[in-house]
């Protein structure tokens, strides 16, 4: 049977939909306009007469970037950062994931309080970026990937996981077929369990490429910079001295500090856009392992 | 080969008997020890997980005696001199104490009391629409500055908010005679926050929809029938549904209280607005990395100062929350 909405509910509804539109424009208003200023003639900008969509489009901001050696190596660092990152965390939490599902596993809880404490008590960036040294990892790839590998987080949601979609009796099954447990895990849990290993490889890949303070604390060589800690270094430029990109006389000052600007808003696109393709891939699975996870 | 069906199939029975059991600790424990070899494969798995936690989690743990030495480099941690409590005392009589205590509890307290119950109200939004289409749009678009990076975010403020050749100041120029610079000392703190909301609304409003969608339909249309306005029944039904998840989420976020947004920080921070976003986690890092002479020591001493207030933070939201609520964590 079917109510009829009161008046007030109506009102309720009207408001409702306003303020979701009115949030909605204001997320996606701020990402808008980047992308339309880096395609924007550095005159536009300079004139600021872009608002919404660009204004004598060029892309010669993005040219400047493929011209640029630094901008280059930034961009294949976080390549290999984010590679090497995403593998790395997806077997750590794949692994401890699947081991702590077990219910026939001795000291499963308290193997689980051991990964969850660091969360409680964290040592801090002090010790450990002593400890990055001491193991010798100091300006090496390694520290920019390592230090931060696995996520207590993402080891909980796989957990779930497995607990929900790798059933007891599969796995008796499997050893009346004279199957271990490695065979098991190898041959049976980790093809069942696709998504959630696309869900760990996304979810670790767009963390590494969206990090820049290990590279920043733990590496002093530019070679080893990712894309992010370039961005950092090129936003800091202007905002500490707009004449440093660039000596000589005014004009020519201007001209560059106009395109500077341009080139700015064209790397923070280049910087934004991968995690922003990948993540509506990721978000099915990780909603839902999201909350499997977190409301038990 | 270990595991046959034979074990799998005693290790059942034995079970639900062990608490029973006359000479229980012996036998138990002989059958701990069995089942342990019988699970070695799954410890091989676990090992590197282990390793990692050891080794990036836990050995910097111990550093924290750091703390308590005077740290010198080529001794070592383990070699180092004792200093006692001389360096939490330094910070405890240091001119910045009480300011930076003050800002990272005013910004972080701000961002809480800010940013706590807005998903909450866009999941109730969102969760009363019927247009299906127009709340996946809504979701999709929220939802993705959160895999924004902070330098990102960052940028983007600067470049946006600029008081020369922003965007956003260009109509407030118009209309108020002047540009407002949004990193200065009175707007940082808004800009920090509201930056926040930005980006992580649409991300935090997900579990509360969880939670919403977990809520019978029925009592909804019961209500309906008895003539409850959508006000009433958001009140009345869809609030207490989601209380218990709230109150998990409230009590994490008391205990990151302190750990939030380092980053977003450091990235925001200029020196007009110093005395205002100078926090713990800041400040300890400029001692240790910005200062022509690192104070490792001195650095560690704020850093264990500011794990000690979080753990007391989320014991005591703990605490609080099973008296309240009956409801708590651990």
């Amino acid at each position: 049977m079917r109510i009829r909405d009161t008046r007030g509910d109506r009102a309720y509804f009207v408001l409702n939909y306003s303020v979701l539109t009115v949030f909605t424009l204001m997320v996606l208003y701020p990402m808008i306009y980047v992308i339309s200023a880096s395609f924007s003639s550095a005159k536009a900008i300079a004139d600021n007469s872009v608002y919404l969509w660009p204004v004598g489009a060029t892309i010669d901001a993005y040219k400047t970037i493929m011209d640029s050696p630094n901008l280059l190596i930034g961009f294949a660092n976080s390549a290999v950062y984010t590679i090497g990152g995403a593998l790395l965390g997806t077997a750590l939490t794949v692994l401890a994931g699947y081991a702590a599902s077990r219910d026939d596993l001795p000291f499963r809880r308290i193997i689980m309080f051991f990964f969850l404490i660091p969360t409680l008590v964290s040592a801090g960036i002090v010790p450990t970026y002593i400890v990055v040294r001491q193991l010798g990892l100091l300006d090496t790839r390694w520290a920019v990937i390592l230090p931060g590998a696995m996520s207590v987080f993402n080891v909980i949601i796989t957990r779930t996981f497995y607990q929900m979609n790798v059933p007891q009796e599969m796995l008796e099954a499997a050893k009346v077929d004279g199957a271990d447990d490695f065979r098991f895990f190898f041959r049976i849990a980790i093809p069942l369990s696709k998504p959630i290993i696309a869900v760990n490889l996304l979810f670790y890949g767009i963390t590494q490429w969206n990090g820049w303070f290990n590279a920043f604390l733990y590496t002093s060589d530019p070679g080893l910079m990712p894309l992010q800690l370039v961005l950092r270094e090129l936003l800091s430029q202007s905002a500490v001295n707009p004449g440093m990109i660039g000596g000589g006389d005014v004009a020519e000052l201007l001209k560059r500090r106009e395109l500077f600007d341009k080139l700015k808003y064209a790397m923070i696109v280049v910087a934004m856009i991968p995690p922003l393709i990948a993540y509506p891939f990721v978000q099915k699975h990780f909603v839902k392992g999201a909350l499997i996870g977190s409301i038990k | 080969m270990t595991g046959t069906d034979m074990t799998t199939t005693t290790v059942k029975i034995e079970k639900p008997e062990v608490p029973g059991a006359p000479d229980g600790n012996q036998r138990a424990s002989r059958r701990l020890g069995l089942r342990m070899r019988r699970s070695w494969q799954l410890y091989v798995l676990l090992l590197p997980p282990l390793v990692f936690s050891i080794i990036f989690l836990y050995w910097p743990m111990y550093g924290l005696v750091l703390a308590f030495k005077n740290y010198n480099i080529t001794l070592g941690i383990t070699g180092s001199p004792w200093a006692g409590t001389k360096y939490i005392t330094q910070f405890f009589h240091s001119y910045l104490f009480w300011p930076v205590i003050k800002n990272t509890l005013v910004l972080n307290i701000y961002a809480l009391l800010a940013l706590f119950p807005l998903p909450i109200i866009l999941a109730l939004l969102l969760n009363s629409l019927r247009n299906q289409r127009f709340k996946k749009t809504v979701q999709l678009i929220t939802y993705a500055p959160y895999f924004i990076s902070t330098v990102v975010l960052v940028g983007m403020i600067l470049m946006l908010f600029s008081p020369t050749t922003g965007v956003v100041n260009r109509p407030i120029a118009a209309i108020f005679g002047g540009p407002v610079d949004f990193l200065s000392a009175s707007a940082f703190r808004h800009t920090y926050v509201w930056s926040g909301a930005w980006q992580t609304l649409g991300y935090s409003a997900i579990i509360f929809l969880a939670a919403l969608a977990g809520v019978d339909p029925e009592l909804h249309e019961a209500a309906r029938v008895d003539g409850a306005n959508i006000l009433r029944r958001i009140w009345h039904i869809d609030l207490p549904g989601i209380l218990p998840v709230t109150i998990t989420l409230l009590i994490l976020n008391m205990g990151q209280l302190l750990n939030s947004g380092f980053e977003k920080v450091l990235l925001l921070q200029n020196p007009n607005n110093l005395s205002v976003s100078q926090v713990l986690d800041t400040y300890s890092f400029q001692i240790a990395f910005q200062s022509q002479i690192p104070q490792y020591s001195y650095a560690t001493a704020i850093g264990l100062f500011k794990s000690v207030i979080s753990l007391i933070l989320i014991l005591l939201a703990n605490w609080l929350a099973r008296r309240v609520a009956k409801q708590s964590l651990f």
